[in-house]
């Protein structure tokens, strides 16, 4: 058995496959390659794919991390060559590293994300808005029917200088924490933007070492 | 024109709205993506329903491939959308795109739509609308996209003749190649679109309607179709490749759940049994196969192009395709290991299907399905699928003891000469078979039983039946649905008013067009959803036209009353069905053709194609004589008929 730490980018029409697509998606990808992914043992196997953390439909990243378990160990190499030419539009390999099989689960080393937010529609007096939520103590949001403070989960946030385009950008870290994750779209509302005005990126996810 | 940067700009900030979003997007693996103006002829292929379930057609994809290997075209998809795209289209004054490179539909030369189905129709109208072609084939000039479809549906195309510049009646394959070609000498032509359309009436299983008028009695019923021009061919004759060629297997991967996830193969056309009420097994004469080897080698390509985690071994019959142990066993070995589900439908009525389905080790949970269509051995009798209830019975105890927990049965009520005494006999039959199920593993036995209705299509022998009434079906479908519950037994049916819709829709006539077109302006579109479809926009329609659906639907056919699909041949004879309508009412059945030829009239037609594929390549008795001469494919009596053995 070999685990391998996958970091991709997803990007294009990509960016509209929800989390269980995009597990299909890589299991797709790995028969395509003919790796010998890992299936789980029993009545209904399930290949060994583990994804760090469900990107937002319409979001895009460059930083997606996934780990695959192979049945035997293969170089890296080998393994990125038979994926690179396998792979969908809209994921490509950033890099592949071997893993320790007792490494506990992505899921449970996650800490932090961050994104890059582009403004389709400019708000104006952005920086007193960022001012005024920075400096709130909490912001009391309603998401599915669930009450939930936002505040707490905004670690960074704030203004980028714009590029050719003249679109507003912003830069955001937000915890990202199993069952305790702070959603950039929401941040863009708690602006007073809309959501679907705001094109969002990943730029990275924060693993605890 | 609307450039496909607009429609880029737009889909920016409207797929973010919409649900499922990768339904408008395109992009996905194997979508071919060719310089728009680089070619002769850009084809845009239309399903006129969801992406969903457009993405699982299994015509449209080998259409797609075989288009795209020419150098000189090229396919693109388009799909209808739902009703939040819609809006936001409509609301942005934005034209239906193609999937692929976003041009609106109305830049193709040609849009081709697939009616595998009859009520796509109002969605065909509605996504004409969105992309700004005129809906009506008259009022079409030189700069619009030539209309064309195919399909199922289409040998009745009659309804649709107000919308659709020609029809291909029958198999595509071999005829979108001969179109495209007529379209681009026409092109370079620079003539009219009347002589287009001329020129594309001169190929075989090509149908122009707009070259042929109806005729009417005066008490409303068809009489006949006049040609209006000398050289439009009567009947026009549907198209067949004389040998199935190797399967597409450069499939698009969507990256979505659609309907079936699998790599489809079609491992033979055709059916040789002659259920009288199943309109695929009259139209797809003759049965063609496809060889074993072809079909593993198929699977092993399909698997390596898109890692799809199934694999469906398609056909009417599959029991029936002359080697299937061989290719059981040949897919069972080779594909060992490799997490591949592989489905095998439509499986006889026999212990030796359970076996099949053994070797396959086809996922237990998914349950195994038998389609007995009717209950008791009468009636099974009156429409030709003859199996006797013991053996039933039989098998769904091999099931049971192999491992699956569920059998799910087809049946369909509202044949001929039905009772309610037949209806109750589904019944005692699914409970009969739960109880097989019940001694051999006790409660964990399941039955689910998947009731429709029965319509008559054209070209079938049932097509002077009677539909039933909406207070038969709803009196049958009460008697089951107060019968078949409890512990175990679950049971699915449609209901009345979506039989009926398919059942006017499947038997109209030109007329039809006008209810159809009245029906969509009211708001009638996807029709084929339960959520939907609106049955009182279709009596609305129906009355602001003057037609009664009763006539259409209730009244069963005097035997000498012309069809309005007569002009359209799918090559067995309407004698043949005629005599086999008659045999039915006596309880006559007729064995599996390959067993003994009937002279159903598909050799005396296509004597020549037979010649000159002999042996297994066709199930059809071999053609000894030469009778026929070439060209002459569409008269036949029927004494010419050239039988061996």
């Amino acid at each position: 058995m070999q685990r391998l730490r996958i970091i991709f980018a997803k990007t294009s029409a990509m960016r509209f496959t929800g989390h269980l697509d995009l597990h299909r998606a890589w299991e797709r990808a790995f028969r395509r390659a003919e790796l010998p992914l890992a299936y789980s043992q029993g009545y209904n196997p399930h290949p060994r794919l583990n994804l760090a953390a469900a990107l937002p439909l319409g979001f895009t990243s460059q930083a997606e991390i996934m780990d695959a378990w192979l049945e035997h160990t293969l170089p890296v190499a080998q393994v990125w060559a038979a994926l690179e030419s396998a792979l969908p539009p809209g994921i490509s390999l950033c890099q592949i590293e071997e893993a320790a099989l007792n490494l506990p689960a992505l899921q449970t080393q996650l800490e932090a994300a961050e994104y890059l937010v582009t403004l389709l529609d400019e708000l104006p007096e952005m920086a007193t808005r960022l001012e005024t939520l920075m400096n709130s103590e909490h912001l009391p949001r309603r998401r599915r029917g669930k009450d939930y403070d936002l505040r707490p989960l905004i670690l960074k946030l704030h203004s980028l200088p714009p590029e050719a385009d003249g679109l507003q950008r912003l830069f955001m870290r937000l915890v990202t924490k199993e069952g305790a994750a702070g959603r950039p779209d929401e941040v863009v509302e708690a602006l007073g933007g809309a959501a679907d005005a705001a094109r969002v990126h990943r730029l990275r996810l924060i693993l605890s070492s | 024109m609307t450039h496909p940067n607009e429609i880029e700009k737009f889909l920016e900030r409207v797929l973010l709205k919409v649900q499922k979003p990768a339904r408008y997007t395109g992009g996905e693996i194997n979508q071919v993506v060719k310089k728009w103006g680089a070619v002769r002829t850009h084809v845009a292929l239309v399903f006129p329903d969801l992406y969903d379930l457009g993405m699982s057609n299994l015509g449209l994809a080998i259409l797609y491939d075989l288009l795209n290997q020419r150098s000189d075209v090229l396919a693109e998809r388009a799909f209808a959308p739902w009703s939040d795209m819609e809006a936001a289209l409509r609301q942005a004054k934005l034209p239906l795109y193609s999937l692929e490179s976003k041009h609106p539909l109305a830049d193709f030369d040609i849009v081709g739509f697939s009616l595998p189905y009859e009520t796509l129709y109002t969605n065909t109208l509605n996504i004409l609308e969105l992309a700004g072609i005129p809906l009506f084939s008259a009022e079409r000039e030189e700069r619009h996209p030539l209309v064309i479809a195919g399909g199922h549906a289409a040998f009745n195309p009659e309804p649709m003749h107000a919308f659709i510049d020609a029809f291909v009646i029958g198999e595509g394959e071999d005829v979108i190649q001969e179109i495209v070609d007529a379209h681009q000498s026409w092109k370079d032509s620079g003539a009219s679109r009347q002589e287009l359309l001329i020129s594309l009436s001169q190929i075989w299983g090509v149908y122009v309607p707009s070259l042929y008028e109806a005729h009417y009695e005066e008490d409303g019923v068809f009489s006949h179709i006049e040609k209006k021009l000398s050289e439009a061919p009567l009947p026009v004759v549907k198209r067949i490749v004389a040998k199935l060629p190797p399967p597409t297997t450069r499939l698009i991967v969507p990256y979505i759940d659609t309907v079936h996830n699998r790599i489809p193969i079609e491992i033979m056309r055709g059916c040789t049994r002659g259920c009288r009420f199943c309109q695929a097994g009259m139209i797809m004469r003759p049965v063609r196969e496809r060889p074993v080897e072809q079909i593993v080698q198929a699977i092993e390509d399909g698997l390596r192009n898109t890692g799809f985690e199934e694999v469906g071994l398609l056909s009417l019959s599959s029991s029936d395709y002359t080697h299937i142990l061989d290719l059981v066993t040949a897919v069972s070995q080779r594909f060992a290991g490799r997490n591949l589900a592989i489905s095998l439908p439509s499986l006889r009525i026999e212990s030796f299907s359970v076996d099949l389905m053994d070797a396959l080790k086809d996922s237990r949970r998914s349950g195994f399905t038998l389609a007995p269509e009717a209950a008791t051995e009468r009636m099974r009798e009156i429409i030709n699928k003859p199996v006797s209830s013991e053996k039933l019975l039989e098998t769904a105890r091999a099931i049971y003891a192999r491992g699956w927990h569920n059998i799910k049965l087809y049946f369909m009520i509202g044949h001929p000469s039905e009772t309610i005494q037949d209806v109750q006999v589904i019944v005692d039959l699914c409970k009969a078979v739960l109880a097989e199920g019940r001694k051999i593993i006790g409660r964990r036995a399941q039955v689910t039983a998947g009731v429709s209705t029965f319509i008559p299509k054209p070209h079938t022998p049932f097509q002077w039946a009677a539909c039933d009434t909406m207070e038969q079906i709803r009196a049958k479908q009460a008697l089951l649905k107060k019968s078949l519950r409890g512990d175990g037994l679950k049971l699915n049916w449609n209901s009345p008013e979506d039989t009926m819709l398919e059942a006017w829709l499947s038997r109209g006539d030109r007329r039809m067009a006008e209810v159809i077109y009245q029906a969509w302006k009211r708001g009638a579109r996807f029709d084929a959803w339960k959520d939907h479809f609106r049955y009182d926009l279709w009596l609305e329609a129906f009355s602001a036209v003057g037609l009664d659906p009763a006539f259409y639907t209730h009244r069963e056919r005097p035997l000498d009353e012309p069809f309005p699909w007569d002009h359209i041949s799918a090559t067995v004879r309407k004698k043949f069905l005629a005599e086999d309508y008659l045999w039915s009412m006596q309880g006559k059945t007729r064995i599996d053709c390959r067993q003994r030829c009937f002279a159903c009239g598909i050799l005396p037609t296509f004597a020549d194609l037979r010649r000159a594929n002999p042996g297994d390549v066709w199930q059809c008795p071999e053609v000894k004589s030469k009778r026929i001469p070439v060209g002459e494919i569409a008269v036949a009596s029927a004494d010419s008929i050239p039988v061996s053995g």
